[in-house]
This record gives structure tokens, C-alpha cells and sequence, in this order.
């Protein structure tokens, strides 16, 4: 373990309108570890996310990044974060390719065989040319992963990543979230269907 | 990452935007064409006197401009709203006012600069001398852009709001007020042929104004737009 935690967040409280929605939520993230977060529809579970990526404003509480306040180092939070959301930020009349190629140059120079091997390791190198607007479900939410993989962030923070993903694209994104593990990343889910149960340094959050 | 600068962070918003305005023409011109239906009204509507229309040309060019830039405000922000691209950003790390300064400036590209090049066009329909031309075209540079910067700030404050467009018109059209004065009073002066050098000053301050401060607050409304 380490000394101080990678990520911490202490007792988060969240009101909703006139719903309390997080009361006193806390958790830590080292790296290595994935953090689960499930509970039934409509508990909080995105909120959390939204708080912890910093899109929400909490009403209390704490999110401590590498030892300094959300607040106090925001742009070097978000350059170790990647987020994905509900909807996967997908243009649709620009290309599977052009998609990746925009959201990732802002962060970082990218090149063309990067996106192109990206695309053939999630099993959608056919679909790189056409526009987003003619791909499945499924194969959006293949793209949208690709950014996560592309952005190089050491915290990953998911919203049901395997939304509309066959069983052989669960099984692939078991595989990178592995791989991103096993580099020291940092991963935090909300999902209603539990991944890479039994591995060291997974573990799970309820909300209730 | 500040290893692509600022300028590479400003190329990639303008390149990406112009290339999803290439593929869907139709929305892009909308405007343009809504700018030229309304001022080929007038002459309809009043009288084909050119003695008449030369009176009001100034007044109707700006005014359909203002609007057809109003139009063209709506679709600035929503679309990165709705599927998600504007959280992206907010959470790229890079300055979000560069950001969205690179697409008001994309926007004024299709929307802004067509009007001014269009501008002679229409004010010879209205019976404007040829004369009064580069001083229209002037006051249409300068005040589209105003026009373009102050929309991108009511644009940003009202993304969130189910139906803003009229919320948008309300909060927008006032603040405009300055700059149809003087915008429309630079023509007229010149048509008169009378000095114009006030009233474009005057325009080119606001523009600056708007260009200094319009960033911080379109980035500060986009802020609150997106967290909540």
C-alpha cells in the first residue's frame, strides 16, 4: 500500500433537489485497484462519478487528488482522468476515426497507425471509416472505449462502460481494464454486472 | 497537456468544426438565407422607390443581420451539449475559453463573414451607392464579430435551458443594442457622405471588449451549463 492514497474521497454529501443521494460516501484508490460502485437504478451511482470527475459540485466532503484538493489542482487532475459517460461524445457525421482523432489531440499529439492499431484491438478496424451516425450500439460504445484506451490517463472513471457490448466486447474490455491494472492504472465503474471478479484489487462499493 | 500549444489547440477546434459544417451545408446556409429573404421583404413591403428604400437601407441590412446571427446562435454550443463532446472538453485539462473562443470564430467564419461578403449584394437591392460599400462591409466585419462573441456568451449561460432559443433572443438582443447603433449609423453617415471614423472606433472598441472579456465568461456559463 501506499503512504498516501492515489485518490481520496471523504464523506461526500449530494442532494438532488429535495433527495439526499450521497450521505457521507467515502472511498480510497491506489494503483492497481478497481472500485465498483453498484446499486439499483437511480441510487447515485452516476452522481458519484459526476462528483468524483469533478463535474458536480459536492455539498460536503472532500475529494483529495495526489494529496491536494480537487480544487486546487483541477487541470492536473484532468490530465490523469478519463471519463466516460452515458453517451459516448461521438460526432455523427464525422468518421469512427476523425472522432478519436479530434478528442484525443486535445490532450495529446496522436498519429494515424496509433488510432488505426487502437481500432484493430478492439475488433472494429472496418468500421474506422465510416461515419459514427451508420455504426451499432455496440460498436459506438467499442469507439468510445478507444478514447479511454488512446487518452492515456492513469484514472479511469466509467459509466456502465459495457452498455450495449456483446459478450466477446465485455470480454476484450475485461482485457484492457486488466491490462490498465496491471500498469499501476486506477479504475472507478459504476456497473450493474461485476468485472474481474476475484482479481486482486477489485472491489466493490454499495450505495444504498 | 501544454505540449500541443495553444495556436495546435485552436487549428484542431477550427479544422473539426469547419469539417462537420462541410457535411451538413444545408444548416450552415440556413442563415445566409433567411439574411437575404428578410431584406428582400422590405422592398416588397414599403415601396420600390429606391428614394424610400435608400432611407432605411442601413436600419434593415443591420437589423437582418442581427437576426440571421441570432439564428445561426442556436446551433453554436447544443449539439457539443447534447452528445456529450462539451464535457469532453471540460475535462481535457486545456483552457476551456481557448476552446470555445476557436468555435465562436469558426462560427463567425460561416455565419458572420458570409453576411459581410454578401452585404453589397443586398445593399444594391436597397439602392446603396457603390460608394458606401467598403464602409458597410466595415461596420459588418466588425459588428458580426461583436455580434458573434456576445451570442457565444448567452449562447453558453442558456445550453442547459430546455427551448432557450427564445431566452437566448431576450437576453442577447439588448446587449446588441450598441452595436446596431452604431453599426447602422457608420452606413447612414456614409451615405451621407460624412465622416464615419466615430461610430467604426466605436464598433472596433466594442469588438475588442467583447474579444477580451467574451472567453472567460463563455467558459465560466459553460462551467455551470454542463455541472449541474
Amino acid at each position: 500500500m501506499h503512504a498516501e492514497p492515489q485518490l481520496d474521497v471523504r464523506a461526500v454529501h449530494l442532494w438532488r433537489g429535495e433527495r439526499h443521494l450521497l450521505r457521507g460516501t467515502s472511498f480510497v484508490l491506489n494503483g492497481g485497484e478497481l472500485l465498483q460502485v453498484v446499486g439499483p437504478n437511480g441510487v447515485g451511482k452516476t452522481s458519484l462519478l459526476r462528483c468524483v470527475a469533478g463535474l458536480l459540485p459536492t455539498e460536503s466532503g472532500e475529494i483529495v487528488w495526489r494529496g491536494k484538493q480537487l480544487h486546487e489542482c483541477r487541470d492536473d487532475y484532468y490530465q490523469s482522468l478519463a471519463y466516460l459517460a452515458h453517451i459516448n461524445a461521438l460526432k455523427p457525421d464525422l468518421t469512427a476515426l476523425e472522432n478519436l482523432q479530434y478528442s484525443v489531440a486535445l490532450r495529446r499529439p496522436v498519429t494515424h497507425p496509433e488510432l488505426r492499431e487502437t481500432f484493430a484491438r478492439l475488433r472494429i478496424a472496418p468500421c474506422a471509416d465510416l461515419p459514427a451516425r451508420s455504426l451499432s450500439a455496440g460498436q459506438k460504445r467499442r469507439v468510445a472505449i478507444g478514447r479511454i484506451l488512446l487518452t492515456r490517463a492513469a484514472l479511469w472513471i466509467l459509466d456502465e462502460p459495457i452498455t450495449n457490448l456483446d459478450s466477446a466486447g465485455i470480454a476484450l474490455f475485461e482485457e484492457c481494464m486488466a491490462d490498465h491494472l496491471g500498469q499501476g492504472g486506477m479504475i472507478l465503474t459504476a456497473a450493474h454486472q461485476l468485472l474481474l471478479q476475484g482479481r486482486q484489487g477489485v472491489r466493490t462499493l454499495e450505495l444504498h | 497537456m501544454q505540449s500541443s500549444g495553444l495556436g495546435a489547440l485552436v487549428r484542431l477546434v477550427i479544422a473539426r468544426d469547419l469539417r462537420l459544417a462541410a457535411r451538413h451545408w444545408d444548416q450552415v446556409m440556413q442563415p445566409l438565407i433567411f439574411f437575404a429573404i428578410i431584406t428582400t421583404l422590405f422592398p416588397l413591403a414599403i415601396s420600390p422607390a429606391l428614394d424610400e428604400l435608400r432611407r432605411i437601407a442601413p436600419g434593415v441590412v443591420w437589423v437582418a443581420a442581427m437576426l440571421a446571427s441570432l439564428l445561426a446562435l442556436e446551433s453554436l454550443f447544443r449539439p457539443d451539449v447534447e452528445d456529450g463532446t462539451m464535457e469532453q472538453w471540460v475535462l481535457s485539462g486545456q483552457p476551456l475559453s481557448i476552446l470555445l473562443l476557436a468555435k465562436v470564430v469558426t462560427h463567425w467564419l460561416l455565419t458572420g463573414l458570409p453576411l459581410v461578403l454578401m452585404s453589397p449584394l443586398v445593399g444594391t437591392a436597397l439602392g446603396m451607392p457603390q460608394s458606401v460599400w467598403p464602409v458597410l462591409m466595415a461596420t459588418l466585419a466588425l459588428g458580426t464579430g461583436s455580434l458573434s462573441m456576445l451570442g457565444g456568451v448567452g449562447a453558453a449561460l442558456t445550453v442547459s435551458v430546455r427551448r432557450g432559443s427564445v431566452l437566448l433572443a431576450l437576453l442577447v438582443l439588448p446587449l446588441e443594442m450598441p452595436v446596431l447603433i452604431f453599426g447602422a449609423r457608420a452606413v447612414d453617415l456614409a451615405m451621407h457622405s460624412e465622416a464615419v471614423a466615430g461610430p467604426l472606433n466605436l464598433l472596433a472598441a466594442v469588438l475588442l471588449f467583447f474579444l477580451s472579456l467574451g472567453p472567460f465568461a463563455m467558459a465560466a456559463a459553460m462551467r455551470v451549463s454542463v455541472e449541474s
